[in-house]
């Protein structure tokens, strides 16, 4: 099986046949979420630690579930309840809790690079749940998985991916993840939400959504988040809405069968209107349902190198 | 070899009473005697002490990053005679009894000639002018309010202005907050890949842009700090052009290093400005190799594990350099970007001369400050074994050629390599 690393940090250093058996996995697993016993005995006595110093609900929960249908022990850390807040720094937590012997800690914060660096100074595996603008991969992989189960397939496909890229984990590591697989990329938003030498990446970006939406076998939303108003890099969401908004006459011009993407939570009627987030192309609750079994791959895979390693 | 008169030759330098007694260009084989050391340096270079007019010394206030004992003691292993130190100590050079404490423990404790740099606003607020005279009277060579932007600029009019009156070198650190605000590395193709929110070019050249208009409506000597981009470069270069009274530095690690090391989110690249494009580095080479950048500094900035072992978004800025920099100017020497003399220049007597300090580099009659340089000896950077209290050095583990053999400050031998 090609899966022999200690940590899954991104989608930017994961080979092809990495990302096949991940997904593959995830197939494999996803008949365990629909017994009636969801679980199973394969990280009995493994502990998985939660670091999140970010809010989440959905990627916590549904990492917390993949631990526990495996039987793994877990525990959570979340900001407010951690030593940080008497002042300790992120790594003497780290030194702490690696005292304890944890299998897999899954972290997710708000600075870029801090899984890589918990990664470098500790012999746990390091789950990157999401890192400030860099890599969110757990996410790209269900993406990944719910585009394959629709779709059949990843190569030869065109996504387009809509919004705030600059400031997006998501788009980051679909880029990444996606392109690898054979994918096209097309990125779409207004130019201040366009990162820096976007055109450097295996992209093709366009500022305005009406030429590329026909193009598109897939469009993923990006969340947008509303403080970008507070920072001037938009006018008003009104206007966002408007001209980079995913409504029912924007569809209209798209391919019969597109898939509609949301790596969630929504804001409906600023990047989605309710009618396409609950539409025939919607597959959202796909992606949620699929990044339970995606997770379970990840925790199995990193695990199983574990046991080899002995 | 003397960048001064333009000299290079082979010869004997024959010191006494800490002065330069003569300049022999016939060597002859001295033999020694009971009141004459005879050091054969033979294959070496003997070249007037070098001189960074940008460093950090921390002390008064942060005395565990750095004193000014441990930081001296670093120049003079560096090859380094002489030394101008930032303000933004704790408190801020901003009042004559902060330099003169700098001056006096300087002289009780350090190991190379130290010169203050004080404060331009109060406080580095950019709110109020520092009082200059009183800084000047006290020991200060020139102002700066390094590490922050002077933003208004009003002040800055005022600051150049008034300098004038005592002959004050007005030191820009050239970053525009409104634009930088937020960032952490150089903005471009690897900040969007690793996610950290960039700083662009445009921040440090826009203004030196304002900086140098300033400098040619009032007159005042304006000497940029650090310069990192290629944008900057042409800016300087046109004002010079133009007969503007501007100066400029840049540091070893823009010359050498990209933004390509920030991948893997060490924290020891962290440095403002910060490391930018394969492109800068060789405008900035370009720019050494014309003139447009007059001198070389290291803006040795040490930082204790506890600044740097965190986030990268929260990490502090800087990276330590008198003590791996010589053989990085070296490097521009054996790469071509300029000749010996030309390279050796911007460490020597130009930063001297920009300050407006006296420099007679191995003129008989002078002071004997003078480094020995064995531009051949290999070495392998190890921070752990430096004089400098900090360990932030982004060349750890790196080979290098050419290292200093003998320090001599003021007649004194402050740094032997045997």
């Amino acid at each position: 099986m090609a899966f022999s690393r200690k940590d899954l940090l991104g989608m930017r250093d994961l080979e092809v046949d990495e990302i096949e058996t991940i997904l593959d996995t995830a197939e494999s697993l996803k008949e365990i979420n629909t017994r009636s016993i969801k679980k199973v005995p394969t990280l009995r006595g493994k502990t998985v630690v939660h670091l999140f110093y970010e809010p989440s609900t959905r990627t916590r929960t549904s990492f917390d579930i993949a631990a526990k249908r495996l039987s793994a022990d877990t525990y959570s850390i979340a900001t407010s309840t951690s030593s940080m807040v008497k002042g300790e720094t992120f790594l003497d937590t780290i030194k702490n809790l690696e005292a304890m012997r944890p299998d897999v800690f899954i972290i997710r914060h708000s600075a870029s690079g801090t899984p890589h660096r918990i990664a470098q100074r500790t012999t746990a595996s390091v789950i990157n749940a999401g890192d400030g603008m860099h890599e969110h991969p757990s996410q790209a992989l269900l993406d990944m998985l719910t585009i394959r189960q629709h779709k059949g397939r990843l190569d030869g496909l065109t996504v387009l991916i809509v919004g705030d890229i600059a400031h997006s984990r998501v788009a980051r590591s679909n880029i990444w993840g996606l392109t690898k697989m054979g994918a096209r990329i097309l990125v779409c938003g207004p130019p201040t939400l366009l990162p820096s030498h976007i055109e450097q990446f295996p992209v093709r970006v366009s500022l305005r959504l009406e030429p590329v939406i026909p193009l598109a076998d897939v469009i993923m939303v990006l969340r947008l988040q509303k403080e970008r108003q507070g920072q001037g890099l938009l006018p008003s969401l009104r206007e966002y809405a408007t001209y980079y908004g995913i409504d029912r006459q924007k569809l209209a011009q798209a391919k019969p069968d597109v898939l509609i993407m949301h790596p969630g939570p929504m804001n409906r009627g600023v990047e989605i209107s309710p009618e396409v987030a609950d539409g025939p192309h919607s597959v959202i609750l796909d992606q949620v349902n699929n990044g339970v079994a995606v997770r379970m791959a990840l925790l199995y895979l990193l695990m199983q190198r574990h046991e080899s390693a002995v | 070899m003397d960048p001064q008169r333009g000299m290079d030759r082979i010869g004997d330098l024959v010191l006494r009473d800490g002065v330069i007694q003569d300049v022999i260009w016939e060597p002859q084989i001295a033999e020694p005697s009971a009141e004459r050391r005879v050091i054969d340096v033979m294959g070496k270079w003997v070249v007037p002490a070098w001189v960074d007019m940008h460093v950090h010394l921390r002390e008064p206030g942060e005395e565990y990053k750095e004193t000014i004992a441990t930081g001296t003691a670093a120049a003079v292993a560096g090859g380094f005679g002489a030394v101008a130190c930032m303000p933004n100590t704790k408190p801020v050079n901003d009042c004559a009894a902060v330099t003169q404490f700098i001056v006096r423990r300087a002289s009780e404790e350090g190991y190379c000639r130290v010169y203050p740099v004080a404060a331009i606003s109060k406080g580095l607020r950019g709110e109020e002018l520092a009082e200059f005279g009183e800084l000047r009277e006290a020991g200060a060579v020139a102002v700066s309010d390094d590490g922050r932007p002077v933003m208004n600029a009003a002040l800055m009019r005022r600051a150049l202005e008034y300098a004038k009156a005592f002959d004050l070198l007005v030191i820009t650190h050239a970053e525009d907050l409104a634009l930088s605000q937020g960032g952490h590395m150089h903005e471009g193709f690897v900040s969007t890949k690793l996610g950290l929110q960039g700083i662009p070019a445009a921040a440090e050249a826009a203004m030196i842009a304002r900086d140098v208009l300033l400098a040619e409506l009032t007159g005042g000597r304006l000497h940029v700090a650090h310069v990192s981009t290629e944008a900057s470069v042409w800016i300087l270069r046109e004002a010079k052009r133009r007969g503007i009274p501007v100066t400029c530095e840049t540091a070893p690690h823009y010359f050498t290093l990209t933004d390509e090391a920030v991948e893997g989110f060490d924290t020891v690249y962290k440095v403002n400005p910060p490391l930018r494009t394969r492109r800068d580095v060789e405008a900035i080479k370009e720019a050494l190799a014309d003139g447009t950048i007059d001198v070389i500094a290291t803006d040795h900035a040490p930082h204790s594990l506890l600044e740097k072992e965190t986030e990268f978004q929260d990490a502090a800025n800087g990276m330590i350099g008198l003590e791996s920099a010589l053989p990085l100017v070296l490097n521009l020497i054996r790469e071509g970007v300029a000749d010996p003399l030309t390279i050796l220049a911007k460490v020597t007597c130009k930063p001297m001369k920009i300050l407006g300090l006296p420099f007679d580099g191995l003129e008989p009659g002078s002071p004997a400050n003078v480094t020995v340089i064995d531009p051949d000896a290999e070495w392998v950077v190890d921070p752990e074994r430096f004089q400098s209290k900090g360990r932030n050095c982004p060349f750890r583990g790196w080979s290098v050629r050419g290292r200093a053999m003998m320090t001599v400050v003021d007649g004194v031998v402050r740094y032997s390599m045997a």
